[in-house]
């Protein structure tokens, strides 16, 4: 036990840091399960201050069952091949009206059969867009008959 | 047996490897959990039918958005901030005027009794020159007087705080109640763009 007896300095020992990397691996774990990492590269500028503010939201379930379209105005290094405009992106790409029927289609071919009923077409458009494009789209997804949508929105108010 | 020394390995670094995924994650993390209004939209008729003919006058709530976001409700222009309120008064309508909606009883079980169902139908048409910002705002007002009453039931039948709270055949007796009829109709461009 004389080991433990050598050092007699005098103060204040220095406080053990051994336990840090515990801690913070703690916290990196944390960090490391609730990340989701951001899977498409928005074109257009939609970030989420851009969002509609509402109150009566719900919680999106089911993040698997989800299909995004998004709708904005291109980013600046976009705009010279597509204009000022609000447009639609489907996935990482420009998509026309007519290429929604399509991507529901596909969307429902990669999901099991018995939770197409459940699927959710979360529309993300900028608050400044005009309902036009946005009617558009809903007249789109009627005749593909994915009928759930979700605007979404954040908290406000 | 030749016993060696391991010498042990310094793990005053570990903390600093640590520290850098950490820090990579906390850059990289959104935390954000997307939320929205759900809503249902109708499916596309089989045949060209026009019901509407039969709907009672009275039971309809019409609301317009202009091109210049301006609310027009039954024929007034109107307060984005004072809709939900006309909206509730609309739907409850309490002291059975012969203007607001035409009551009907119906037996719900849960309650085990009848209760005279408010037959009001709330009928949304925009502009295509309406701001998408607008639209959800009155939507979500529109929304909102139904919760709204939907927790007065919650209150009145089962003395509970929100609708929330109710188990799932109290909140179907509750539906049934105040059942969420939002229609929206084709929009119309008249303000152009």
């Amino acid at each position: 036990m004389s080991k433990f007896g050598k050092k007699k300095k005098k103060g204040a020992p220095a406080m053990s840091t051994a336990s840090l990397p515990d801690i913070v691996f703690m916290i990196l774990f944390f960090f490391m399960v609730t990340t989701v990492m951001r899977e498409v590269d928005l074109k257009i500028e939609l970030s989420n201050a851009d969002l509609p503010q509402a109150t009566e939201i719900k919680k999106l379930e089911k993040k698997s069952l989800v299909s995004y379209i998004y709708v904005g105005k291109p980013k600046d290094n976009f705009q010279r091949m597509y204009g000022t405009e609000p447009r639609i992106q489907l996935n990482s790409a420009f998509a026309e009206l007519t290429d929604i029927y399509e991507y529901i289609l596909a969307e429902r071919a990669q999901r099991d059969e018995a939770e197409v009923p459940f699927m959710t077409t979360s529309l993300k458009v900028h608050q400044d867009t005009r309902m036009g494009i946005v009617t558009d789209i809903k007249q789109e997804l009627r005749k593909a008959s994915a009928l759930k949508i979700n605007y979404s929105a954040r908290k406000g108010q | 047996m030749a016993k060696r020394e391991v010498g042990e390995i310094n793990a005053g670094s570990m903390a600093d490897i640590a520290f850098l995924l950490l820090i990579f994650f906390l850059v990289t993390t959104t935390m954000d959990v997307d939320t929205g209004i759900a809503r249902q939209l109708p499916p596309i008729p089989e045949d060209k039918q026009q019901t509407s003919e039969e709907i009672n006058q009275r039971n309809i709530f019409i609301v317009l958005i202009n091109a210049q976001d301006r609310l027009l409700v039954n024929g007034k222009p109107m307060n984005v901030e004072i809709l939900r309120e006309e909206t509730k008064i609309f739907i409850k309508n309490a002291a059975n005027s012969p203007k607001l909606p035409v009551k009907e009883a119906a037996f719900v079980e849960a309650l085990g009794k009848e209760i005279m169902i408010s037959q009001g139908i709330i009928s949304l048409r925009n502009d295509r020159g309406t701001t998408y910002g607008r639209y959800i705002e009155v939507q979500n007002e529109l929304v909102a007087a139904y919760t709204e009453l939907r927790n007065d039931a919650a209150f009145e039948y089962f003395g509970k705080r929100s609708y929330d709270d109710l188990s799932e055949k109290e909140q179907e007796a509750v539906r049934q109640i105040y059942p969420q009829r939002i229609s929206e109709a084709e929009p119309k461009n008249i303000g152009g763009k």
